[in-house]
């Protein structure tokens, strides 16, 4: 059983890796991310279910915590970053780059 | 006082003195002068008395004193101390260098009154007679050599005094640079005795004994090296070209430094290592002629010169090639004791120089100076006392000295050198006497400005001692028995002359030299020849010394340097270094191509460092799932 939650959890996260890389659009990123870090949670659940070690499951309870703050961070982001440039595509957020 | 105490003492009251007045200069804004003059006067008042002591124990009783401060190095079996010791050799350097040191102390502070840098001024001074105590007091030659230093860096300090104006700043340069070359002379020896001697200790005792051990060849070089110190520091050729320059600095520090202290140290170390010379005859030999070259070379420069100063510098430099002759041909104690006399006349000479260039306006040509006899007639009659005495007319000090050197000269056999000290004196006599007849004797009078008597009192006490000193060391020919010499008890080589033979060397001398007065008073005295006189020929112009100098070494060097600076450093160096930076340039850019800004180049990029560091965790664990 433990196999086939682990194959739908590295399903999820190759999904959010390609999003996060792929994408230009800063709220699919978000979203992307929010899908990397569940396809973690679900794996840590199914582990702890398998061992019977509640420990696991209070890591994860952890990472929901930690995922809504970020939600909360990322909706300010977006409006900063929108008043800025008017436009979410992040390959208009590079001034970090090297500019030649 | 316990002996050790008392030598500590002595070595140390400039030193507190020399603190003290530079603590109080630097923290109160308007300190009064009379707080420093009698910090300077205790602290060089206490080391005269107890040197006075130390001498006076030495003579009498043979006593020798000795004092271990602290110890400096100590490296397994080998040790360095800081300890004085005060033998007979070094307590008859006191007996002379610290009362005339005291002297000029209180000379200076009747010349330097209400000078703005009264301050600085003697804490210099003070610090000059420390280092000066330590160089003659000290025990080994390492600790020798930190006093040797500490003269040269105090006489930059002091040349350079008025260092508003550059021209004094460059000459304080040019002897520190000139000495350095002496010193690079000095410390090679050093360096050469410690590996040759250094095993047993390094105190002079301890060397002494084990050169027999060194091989001859070796010896020699250690002795050329250490004259080349000598060299430096008591201005012989080659290394002389410092001390007329060394004039710049106020009249006291020529009168103790250029006269008194410390261009006789050189003489002093020499004789310190008499057991070293009298091993290598050669290289005495040697010194011998490099005397008497700088003897003869400045006594023929002195009769062209019309700084008063200059006059009197040449004339010291003279006199120290006299002292060398004496030594390089065995006569140690004959040398030590012309440095005794020396002092005296020499710093009475410069005291009254310095008397007339403040009663003048600070006028240092004679030219300018002509006909002074009314105004100062005290300072007439004492100038003429030193100067009679430096052309060695019986019964003055000078005359005893000079005498024994010349008689050694002419017994050691080596008649040149009789001749060239002759010639020599002759030459003494006569620039000393151009120079008193055309300041005293003139149609012309000059009235002047008072002067105060802590100037006058000093040189008041030096006339007498110029007088008198040469009584000390009285010869068998005027019923004398050598006190000095024997107190001394150096390595002498014997040198004796039958008594008629003597007699008739220092009547002919004595003759020689009143002829030669009388021709110079006939030649300067109320004439005008003073202003006749060339200025274009080859004595006037030093024997264009300094600017072959100027040619061989300092210009060579010039080119050389800027030859390195330009060539090498940029062309080569520069060009390397920024070669290099170039290429990190180039890497640097082809690495920015990666930093784009672009998060989610990052996010690509860490995903790859992580797949990576996955693969390469799967492999390395690989066999041991």
């Amino acid at each position: 059983m433990l196999e086939k939650y682990m194959i739908l959890s590295i399903i999820l996260f190759s999904i959010g890796i390609v999003g996060l890389i792929s994408r230009r659009n800063i709220i699919v990123i978000y979203m992307s991310i929010e899908l990397l870090l569940n396809a973690v949670n679900l794996s840590l659940i199914a582990i702890s279910a398998d061992t019977a070690d509640a420990s696991a499951q209070v890591v994860s309870m952890l990472i929901i915590a930690i995922t809504a703050s970020e939600a909360a961070l990322f909706m300010a982001l977006f409006v900063v970053l929108f008043r800025n440039k008017a436009s979410l595509d992040v390959n208009l957020f590079d001034i970090l780059g090297n500019k030649r | 006082m316990s002996d050790s105490t008392l030598l500590s003492t002595l070595l140390l009251s400039p030193l507190i003195s020399a603190a003290l007045i530079f603590f109080i200069n630097m923290l109160f804004l308007n300190p009064r002068q009379s707080l420093f003059t009698f910090l300077a006067l205790t602290g060089s008042g206490v080391s005269a008395v107890l040197a006075l002591i130390v001498s006076y124990q030495s003579y009498f009783h043979a006593q020798v004193f000795t004092s271990h401060l602290f110890t400096w190095l100590s490296i397994g079996e080998f040790t360095i101390e800081l300890a004085l010791k005060a033998d007979a050799l070094g307590s008859f350097m006191l007996l002379f260098v610290a009362p005339v040191s005291f002297l000029i102390h209180l000379y200076a502070s009747g010349y330097m009154d209400k000078d703005k840098s009264y301050g600085r001024f003697f804490t210099y001074f003070n610090l000059f007679i420390f280092f000066m105590f330590l160089l003659v007091l000290a025990d080994n030659p390492i600790i020798m050599f930190i006093g040797w230093e500490g003269v040269g860096l105090v006489s930059y300090a002091l040349i350079g005094f008025y260092f508003e104006d550059i021209q004094n700043t460059y000459a304080g340069n040019k002897a520190f640079i000139v000495n350095r070359v002496g010193d690079f002379g000095f410390l090679s020896a050093l360096m050469l005795l410690f590996i040759e001697a250094g095993s047993a200790g390094f105190s002079f005792d301890s060397i002494f004994l084990s050169l027999a051990q060194i091989d001859p060849s070796m010896l020699s070089l250690i002795a050329f090296l250490l004259f080349v110190g000598a060299m430096g520091k008591s201005a012989q050729i080659p290394l002389f070209v410092w001390l007329p320059d060394a004039m710049a600095g106020p009249t006291p520090v020529s009168a103790l430094i250029h006269a008194a202290t410390m261009v006789t140290a050189g003489v002093y170390m020499v004789a310190r290592f008499a057991p070293l010379y009298t091993m290598t005859p050669d290289i005495s030999l040697f010194i011998a002629y490099v005397g008497a070259f700088s003897a003869l070379f400045a006594a023929i420069v002195a009769t062209r010169q019309y700084d008063i100063k200059k006059i009197l510098a040449y004339s010291t430099m003279s006199q120290l090639g006299f002292m060398f002759m004496a030594l390089g041909v065995g006569a140690y104690s004959t040398a030590l004791f012309h440095m005794f006399t020396h002092a005296f006349f020499k710093g009475l000479l410069f005291m009254a120089a310095g008397y007339i260039i403040v009663a003048f306006h600070h006028k240092q040509d004679i030219r300018e100076l002509q006909g002074i006899r009314k105004s100062l007639p005290l300072l007439f009659v004492m100038m003429f006392t030193a100067s009679l005495s430096i052309s060695a007319i019986p019964p003055l000090s000078a005359f005893f000295s000079k005498d024994a050197i010349m008689g050694a000269l002419y017994a050691s056999g080596h008649v040149e050198l009789f001749l060239m000290a002759l010639v020599a004196s002759l030459l003494t006599a006569y620039y000393m006497f151009r120079m008193v007849f055309v300041l005293f004797y003139s149609q012309k009078t000059q009235s002047t400005k008072k002067s105060s008597k802590s100037m006058l009192y000093p040189m008041v006490v030096l006339t007498v001692l110029s007088v008198f000193a040469g009584l000390l060391n009285l010869p068998e020919l005027f019923g004398g028995n050598l006190n000095i010499s024997n107190w001394l008890n150096l390595l002498d080589k014997e040198l004796l002359l039958p008594h008629a033979k003597e007699l008739l060397l220092i009547s002919v001398n004595t003759l020689l030299i009143l002829g030669v007065i009388l021709y110079t008073y006939k030649r300067y005295a109320y004439t005008q020849a003073i202003h006749k006189e060339s200025q274009e020929n080859l004595v006037a112009k030093k024997f264009y010394v300094d600017e072959i100098y100027t040619l061989l070494i300092t210009q060579p060097l010039h080119y050389l340097s800027i030859f390195f600076e330009q060539k090498i450093s940029h062309g080569i160096i520069d060009r390397l270094i920024n070669l290099s930076a170039l290429y990190y340039a180039r890497a640097g850019i082809l690495f920015s191509y990666l930093e784009n800004g672009n998060v989610r180049f990052y996010a690509l990029y860490m995903l790859i460092g992580v797949v990576s560091g996955f693969v390469y965790l799967y492999w390395a664990l690989r066999g041991v799932l």
